[in-house]
Order: C-alpha cells, then structure tokens, then sequence
C-alpha cells in the first residue's frame, strides 16, 4: 500500500527520495510491455531478465522496469539500458542472459540484437540515433519509457505531480484556464477545440456541481496513441484531469475506456488506488482543502461513444446515441451539469503546460496549432509505431524520414488520417504540413491522429467501400441522412468493387455525401462522407476505372481481378499447391524455369480459374514473385 | 442457475445504475453471454426497467444475448488491418472453423466475431484469440493457429 502524502512539502520529499533510490541503481533496464510487445511475448522476457540478474547477483544494481509503449512496435520485444542508452529490438527471452554478461556487466554491444536501419543498412546502437526516434519530437511519448505504469514513485521522479501541486496550492481556478488558453493547447480527440476555451465555457456556467470526463473510448480505427497512453503513463492522465478539476471546480471524474482496451482498464484502475492511497485522489488533496475522485467507466464497444454527447448517455448508463449540439457538454453534460470532455492526450499534455510553462508549450506547432501530436502510422510502412512530432512538421517527413518509407520498394498511393471521419491524401499533399486547419483544408482532418500509409496495391474504391461498410454498422440510427445515407452510399460502393457501377454512381455519391455532411446530427454522420469526398476527388480515375473498364488497378476487388502464374518466373517449388484452400494451384506439364533455365523433372503451376476464390494465400507463399494479379 | 454472482456484481458496483455497461461486461464475464434471468436479477438490482436494460445489451456490441463458444476468436477489422489483408484472413478463419462471423458452433467450441480495430494498429492483421494476440496474421498462419486450438 501508498503511503499517505499528506501536503506538498511531503510530496518534494518524496520526490527527492525516489530521486535518489533510482539513483542507486547504477543501470536501468526498461523493457516495453505495450500491447504490441506483449503479442510478442515481452512477459516472458521480463521474467527472463528477473532470474538472470537475480542468478547474476546483480539485482541490487540493475533496476528492471516494465514500462509502456516505446512506440517502435514493429520492432518488439524492445528493450533500452540505461544510461548507455544501448537499445536492442526483436528481443527473446533466450538472448537474455547474453544481454546481462555482455552488455550489462561487460558494457559490450552484441550486433545482432542492434536495429539496422533498412536504407544504411548501418547497426545503430543507441536509441536516440535510431531515425524512428531521432526525427521525432518525444515529450509525452518520452514519458513512456520512463516510467512504470504502476509505479507512483517512478511518475514523481520524472517530476510528476508537479503541475497539479501548482494548480492546486499556487494558483486560481482563473489563472489555470489562462494558463490553458495562453498554451494554445487545442483537442486532441478529433475536432481540435480550444481547451482552455472549452474550460472556461463550463466554468463560467451557474452550476452546484461540475464533472470532468476523459475520453478513452478511441475507436477509430488505425489509431492506439490513446491506448498507449493510458497503459504507459496512466498517472499523468490522472494528473491532467485533477488540474482541470481545480480549473473548473469538479468533485468528479470519469475515464470512459473502450472495452477493447483491457490492459489500460487494468493500469488506470491500479493507478487511481495508488493515487488515492496516496491522497493525491479523494478528499482534501495535500491538505489544500480540494476533493477529487475518478472513477472508470467501461464501453461497450460503440464507436459513436467517443461522440461527446453520445458518450455522456453511454457514461449515465444509457445507449450511447449523441444529441444535437448546442447545448454543448460544457454547458449541458453528465446529469445536465456542465462537463468537460477531453480525450487521452489532451488530458496527459496538461499537466506539462502546468510544469513547463504555457510559453514552453505555445513555443512549439504552428501559428493555431501549438505542441506536438502523437500519430500511429501504420499500414504499409517500414517503421510502424506511433510517432510524436511538432504540429507542422510534413507528411512527407512523417512518411519517409521517421516511417521509413514504403516496404518492398512498392509505390506511395496515399495516407488516410483522421480515421472514418477523415480523408485519403495523395502523393500531391506530402508536403503539406499537418496541423488541425491544413489538414482540413486538404479535406481531410487531424482525428485522433491515425495515419494509414497506402501503396499501389491498396484500391481506393475499396478503401472508400470498407469506411462506409463501416460507418453503416457503426451509426446510433438515429438521423435519417446518417440511417439511410451512410448504407446508401455503401451500396453504390460495393457495387462499384463488383464491377457493376452505374455511370451516374460518381454524380450521386457526390451528392449523397454532400447531403448526409450537412444534414447529419452529429459529428460521425456529419463527418462520414469524407473518406468517400476525398477519394473522388483526389482518386476518380480508379472509380472511373472500375466503373467503365470493370478493372481493378490495385488488384484487389475480388470480382474484378484474376491470379495467375507467370511460367517463366515459376520454378515449380509447389508451395502455392500447398497453400491453395480449394487446389485451385497445380502442376501442369510444362517444365519449370529455374535460374532461368528450363528444368524438366520440376513442373510449371498454374492456377485453375474455376476453383480460385482469390483468398492471396499463393502470393503470400510464393517467393519467385511468380504470381499476378490483374 | 446461480444468480447470486449477479447480486454480488450490482454490490461490486455499489448498486449503481450508471455502472450499467460495466455490471452487464461482468455479468457477460461470469455466464460468457447474458443470459435473460440474470438481466431480469440486475434489472430488480438496479431498479432499472427490463427494457432499458436490453436496449443498452444490444446497442453494444460488446455484448451477447446468445450463449458463445469455449474459444472465443475475434478478428480485427481495423483500418490498418484492412489494407494489410485482413478480408482475406477473416475468410480463412470462416472457412478452417467452419462458421460465419457472428456465428457460434453447435457444440459451443468456437464464436467467431469481428471488431473494429482492437489497437494493435502495428501488429496486423490482428487476431485476438481468448485475449491473445495474434499479429502479422496471413492466411498461412490461420489455418496453423486454427489446427492449435482445434488440439
């Protein structure tokens, strides 16, 4: 159990004290448990490095931390040791006793657990010169692999608490929102609303009581910044909330979290005890006569729940269908008092306004867009992770500075941001920089800050198709344009991807969209057309293709494309014979080609169109690039 | 049926009807699915009306008014997934199991659903298989992890 801190003079004590145990450590080890690890079996080699430094003796001086997400997933399981800032990646628990003689007790590299960087094909040894982290600009991120998630004092010894100490001994509830506001510090959920703005809105309604509300409901889909986040660092969440309770006089909070997230339920619900065993949560806050208590609510798995109104019915135990703004939450929310709702990274930037100064924060991003942005680039990326960089900062830097660039050496086609409610952007717009209003301008948006990198064998038909199939499954039904449009224009997309698109279709998806953008009662169905707008607009030669060629440039809608062997290439290896669900691939009589010579005894395959249900198993196993798709 | 663990859910969540979402994920938790008596329990627990009650198990989709396999697998469909082949996966998994997402096998042994991006964006095409997760998934690698758990 914490220990009670019972006044901020005791809190700086404690601080130092943790300070100083750490500093008796003479290395750390952190190794990341994010989600990402996990599936690649980061518990097990926690607890091979646990036995090996105990077996070693050196327990007593080498810290192991089980920490949040590093944000290189690709590379899991990641460790870093500090302070040599060694970092290895793809982890297993059998190289764990090399790493404690060679590299902890001996202070020797091993190579072969060091990140090669695909376009030097250089080792790189330290962390900080790996290009995924040297192009970033990691503050909130950085955190991650610092601390513990479950461990208090590991928060305070990165200065943590220091911001709510502030707010809550030193300062108005006035000068907070000011704080915010000077900051310049904008949503981080989606539709980037000012938050000392939104603060003072709610502050400066008559109400008895106030209530805070963190989102953590991140459904779109692509993104995971706020889910880890949340398991990472979940005490500066909490921290963030307790300012902004200060700010606009709240007794309660709730952190509504999807229920795809378990192991963030389990970090944040630790963190709060700990927190509250420690008096940092619950009454009389370090004697500063403040009262505050969280409290989680699970989802339920409905992506209109991270719609503010929709998640307040959600979080009063209702359906999750939202209502017609105004009023606005802050103004009428939870139980109709005034609520504010900030999501996962807005709500863990606060507390760093609060430490650092609102001028540090306002010092970074552009002009209306202030500080940095978290972003899970995925898809088809060398580098997949999540990514913090300053608003600003170009698609094209994102992409190809910190991503990597595409694998295979296949062709850029596009990014999708800003989730369902986003767009598709083109090669054009790499140089565009990204912050709330240029994103917008491109018709697209900042979202929760998924980036979904596309090469040319994605099919943007489809891709439009898969968010609308989406968005129909996902709409409360609660509005006619959303209700009935939304499938609508599904329909006439899964039409298309079948190869019977009309030659009206573009015409009336263009108008179907513009209808349901305007007409929508909130922000899903106001937004839902956009996927769909922006690949018209940016991508109409592959509609057009589809609809008056009946062909599939990416090779992907099922109904227009055929596989097929390429014979010469084929050296009659027979793994797509062995793979092939409906032995659709069989030899024929023809000999193979191998190193470009026939070979008699090995037979050239083929694929039998009849019997092919296109499921891409052969193309997966072959290894001659022998199979096409067109 | 045991309907005392339902009892000892509302207390869990001090009989609060705002706990609504949380008590029925337990409930879930307990009987795998909700079953109509425990709805009825949590609905005089709560003093919330029958009908509200199924309205909010059946917006979401997290929940199931049906009985679901031992094996519960459950692919993601995510956006990230999507482009990495996650269509062609999911009709591998229909094909090995033998049923349709959203389908639950005659003898209980397997349920079948997908969702809509689990969070694992870096991993996919994602499968999360009785709470483990299953990355980089090809069709390949579907029909080996559908052999392990068939044993």
């Amino acid at each position: 159990m914490a220990k009670l801190i019972p006044d901020v003079k005791a809190l700086e004590a404690l601080r130092k004290k943790s300070l100083d145990e750490r500093k008796g450590y003479k290395q750390v080890i952190a190794v990341c448990g994010g989600t990402g690890c996990h599936a690649y079996g980061c518990m097990k080699v926690i607890e091979a490095f646990r036995a090996e430094l105990a077996k070693q003796g050196l327990a007593k001086d080498v810290r192991l931390r089980t920490t949040g997400c590093h944000g290189f997933c690709e590379m899991g399981s990641l460790c870093i040791i500090h302070p040599s800032d060694i970092f290895y990646v793809k982890i297993t628990p059998e190289d764990v006793a090399e790493v404690v003689s060679e590299t902890v007790k001996a202070g020797k590299v091993i190579d072969r657990l060091c990140y090669t960087d695909p376009a030097s094909k250089k080792k790189v040894v330290k962390a900080a010169e790996v290009p995924f982290y040297k192009n970033q600009h990691r503050l909130l991120f950085a955190q991650n692999g610092m601390v513990d998630p479950k461990d208090l004092d590991d928060y305070l010894a990165i200065g943590g608490f220091s911001g709510a100490a502030a707010a809550l001994c030193d300062l108005k509830p006035r000068d907070i929102i000011d704080k915010i506001k000077a900051s310049g510090l904008r949503g981080r959920g989606g539709g980037g609303f000012p938050t000392g703005r939104k603060w003072e809105i709610c502050a400066s309604h008559e109400s008895d009581v106030r209530y805070i509300v963190c989102n953590a409901d991140e459904g779109d889909p692509g993104a995971y910044m706020d889910r880890s986040i949340l398991e990472g660092n979940p005490f500066a969440v909490i921290e963030g909330m307790i300012v902004g309770a200060k700010a606009i006089g709240a007794a309660h909070g709730y952190v509504y979290v999807r229920n795809e997230y378990p192991l963030a339920v389990e970090n944040l619900g630790a963190a709060i005890v700990k927190a509250r065993e420690a008096g940092l949560l619950g009454e009389d806050i370090l004697k500063t006569g403040f009262s505050f208590d969280i409290t989680i609510n699970r989802g339920g798995g409905a992506f209109v729940c991270g719609e503010e109104t929709g998640l307040i019915s959600s979080v009063m135990g209702l359906t999750g269908e939202p209502n017609p703004k105004p009023p606005y939450p802050a103004q009428r929310g939870l139980w109709g008092k005034p609520t504010v709702i900030n999501n996962v990274e807005t709500w863990a930037n606060v507390p760093m306004i609060l430490s650092k100064g609102e001028k540090w924060f306002a010092g970074m991003g552009t002009a209306n867009s202030k500080g940095t942005k978290v972003f899970s680039l995925v898809g088809k990326i060398n580098n997949t992770g999540l990514v913090e960089v300053p608003m600003g900062i170009t698609l094209r830097k994102i992409v190809y500075d910190i991503g990597g660039g595409i694998p295979g050496g296949r062709k850029f086609k596009a990014v999708q941001t800003g989730g369902p409610s986003g767009g598709c952007l083109p090669e054009s717009m790499l140089d565009s920089p990204v912050d709330f209003d240029e994103l917008t301008k491109m018709g697209s948006m900042m979202g929760s800050g998924g980036m979904i990198v596309m090469d040319d064998r994605t099919c943007m038909v489809d891709v439009a198709h898969y968010f609308m199939k989406f968005l129909s499954e996902e709409s409360c039904g609660k509005c006619v344009p959303c209700r009935e449009g939304v499938p609508r224009m599904k329909a006439i997309l899964e039409d298309i991807t079948n190869g019977k698109g009309s030659d009206e279709a573009i015409a009336l998806l263009q108008e179907l969209g513009e209808t349901v953008r305007d007409a929508s009662l909130c922000a899903l169905g106001g937004t839902s057309p956009n996927p769909v707008l922006s690949t018209l607009k940016y991508f109409r030669d592959e509609y057009e293709a589809h609809i008056r060629d009946k062909r599939c440039p990416a090779g992907v809608c099922k109904a227009l494309i055929n596989y097929s062997v390429i014979e010469d290439r084929c050296t009659g290896c027979g793994a797509c014979a062995r793979v092939c669900p409906t032995q659709a691939a069989v030899a024929t009589g023809r000999p193979a080609t191998v190193k470009g010579k026939k070979h008699d005894k090995l037979k050239a395959h083929e694929i039998v169109q009849e019997k092919c249900i296109k499921c891409g198993a052969c193309i997966e196993a072959c290894k001659f690039d022998a199979i096409k798709v067109e | 049926m045991d309907l005392t663990k339902v009892d000892a859910i509302c207390t869990k969540h001090r009989g609060q009807p705002e706990q609504l979402i949380g008590i029925l994920q337990d409930v879930q938790k307990e009987y795998n699915y909700l079953p109509r008596e425990a709805l009825e329990r949590v609905s005089k627990g709560l003093e919330v009306p029958l009908s509200r009650i199924y309205a909010v198990a059946t917006f979401f989709k997290a929940f199931s008014l049906q009985p679901r396999g031992r094996n519960h697998v459950c692919v993601c469909m995510g956006t990230a997934c999507h482009v990495r082949g996650a269509p062609n996966v999911l009709s591998e998994m229909e094909r090995d199991l033998g049923i349709k997402a959203g389908e639950t096998d005659r003898d209980l042994n397997f349920t079948l659903e997908t969702v809509n991006c689990v969070g694992a964006c870096a991993l996919g095409p994602v499968a999360v298989v009785n709470g483990e997760y299953h990355g980089k998934l090809t069709t390949q690698k579907v029909g080996e992890l559908v052999k392990k758990m068939k044993g």
